[in-house]
């Protein structure tokens, strides 16, 4: 005789399953997500949408192009704000700057970028140190009304406060008022950050490498991947920097917990910046190999 | 004092906001080093506040006590903490995970989020408690445990600090077990060993 599952061993199929309708319709695969965030992020959206079922959900996003796109604004909002972590930014500035300013040009990758107050940061960082000329940072995310909001580089009012606080703990040399204009209640950050950024989109989960990079930046978003999915992003960036290129984590990341550790050492472990050490030795699957030098 | 309670447990999850350092102080360094559940505790502080109180804790209690990292497994005789400023959640597998999600009642971490995700995860394996407090959080995610085939428990408001937060989950669960912080302790004492 069958026995109906408990109510949340359906839940746990019906996710699955939609997870897997939105790959195969759409090419976004959040399979490998951290389940209990993606979770509550289907079930908000539910309440918010008047459907029944998860099922149903699964159904809609089907049919529904405009709904798939509301949810996968769910899905990939992430929360930021002009310099997060005030410490990251003021280690960053004193730490690592002073030794890529001898390079003649700079590849820097933010990862993950959201709605872009923290490229505005890094952008505002670089000028005050004199090498936002030669640099050319590539803002990337999987969604492209998110990134439309980064391009244009205006941000609702009520962050300004805090904004202006960390940009001074983090060593802001100018007064913050120098980076934007403020219009009624919205701000717009100057044009002139915006020349050396380039916003695209890329998904972490399903792309290959962008490219020999001196700084790779991803902060707050390798906690929404499940543990197969960060190793696979880890390779990624590793294979995407150049021999002693730094690699820079949220304050809760860390390196240490993928397959590749063995190619980062520690350069700020405290603010989670590594540097990838040279090519000598390679991991692939659970094999080692190493180059004598 | 009540029926008893039959179950082998999987975790244990509190919520408290202020006066909740106080009673982590008093309560934590009571329990046997060899406590066999592993406890996951949201208390409310400032984002910018310095990590002090995991280690303070771990010096005074037989348990240890860290601040939760993200994907690490639970374990017997360990309380976890988390970290200011991120949400924490239970997953499936009986890891923790991270995220920086909007706060939730104003609150981030969000007692709420950890205790909906973990009764998810535990379904009736799961005992949750809720302490002192100034604000309603933790409410629904103790009605859900409830109704997931958890336990309920709550702080006697007469001895909590601040008493919103107690008497907010009374509210919301009908719950009997309400009882002062030392009766809580022996209580998980009991119910960790009958497991």
């Amino acid at each position: 005789m069958k026995v109906d599952k408990p109510a949340s061993e359906n839940e746990k199929i019906e996710i699955r399953l939609l997870l897997q309708a939105v790959y195969e319709k759409y090419g976004y695969d959040f399979r490998d997500y951290q389940k209990a965030s993606i979770k509550r992020r289907i079930m908000r959206r539910q309440s918010l949408s008047n459907v029944e079922t998860i099922s149903e959900m699964q159904h809609k996003l089907l049919y529904d192009k405009e709904f798939f796109e509301t949810l996968l604004l769910d899905f990939s909002i992430n929360v930021t704000e002009i310099f997060r972590d005030p410490s990251f930014y003021r280690t960053l500035r004193e730490k690592v700057i002073p030794l890529l300013t001898d390079r003649p040009f700079l590849k820097i990758w933010h990862a993950g970028c959201a709605t872009g107050e923290e490229v505005y940061s890094m952008a505002i960082l670089l000028k005050e140190e004199g090498i936002f000329k030669k640099t050319r940072i590539y803002a990337t995310d999987i969604n492209q009304k998110v990134l439309e909001t980064a391009r244009e580089g205006i941000y609702p009012i009520a962050g300004l406060k805090q904004g202006t606080r960390n940009y001074k703990k983090a060593g802001g040399l100018e007064s913050f008022t120098d980076y934007y204009t403020a219009r009624y209640d919205r701000v717009l950050m100057d044009k002139s950050l915006r020349e050396n950024i380039v916003f695209s989109d890329h998904n972490l989960a399903t792309d290959s490498s962008f490219g020999e990079m001196d700084v790779v930046i991803c902060r707050n978003v390798l906690i929404y991947f499940n543990r197969e999915l960060q190793n696979r992003v880890f390779r990624l960036f590793r294979d995407s920097l150049v021999n002693g290129g730094f690699l820079c984590l949220g304050s809760k990341e860390t390196v240490r917990i993928c397959d590749c550790s063995g190619n980062f050492e520690d350069f700020a472990a405290d603010e989670k910046i590594y540097r990838k050490e040279s090519d000598q030795c390679s991991v692939i699957s659970d094999q080692v190999t190493c180059r004598t030098k | 004092m009540q029926n008893k309670i039959k179950n082998k447990y999987k975790a244990i999850v509190m919520g408290m906001s202020s006066g909740g350092t106080g009673l982590l102080l008093k309560m934590l360094p009571l329990l046997p080093a060899d406590f066999s559940l592993p406890i996951i505790i949201v208390i409310h502080v400032h984002p910018d506040s310095r990590n002090t109180l995991p280690p303070i804790l771990d010096d005074k209690s037989g348990i240890t006590v860290k601040q939760a990292d993200d994907k690490e497994r639970i374990e017997p005789a360990v309380a976890y903490i988390a970290p200011p400023g991120y949400h924490l959640m239970m997953e499936e597998d009986m890891t923790l995970s991270l995220s920086i999600d909007e706060p939730v009642k104003y609150s981030r971490p969000s007692i709420d989020v950890l205790f909906e995700t973990a009764a998810d995860a535990c379904g009736k394996d799961l005992i949750g408690v809720i302490f002192t407090g100034a604000n309603t959080d933790g409410s629904d995610g103790l009605r859900k445990i409830q109704n997931a085939g958890g336990l309920a428990i709550v702080q006697d408001p007469e001895t909590a600090e601040a008493d919103i937060m107690p008497r907010s989950a009374i509210a919301a669960t009908k719950t009997y077990h309400v009882l002062t912080p030392e009766e809580i302790v022996q209580l998980l004492i009991d119910l960790a060993q009958e497991g």
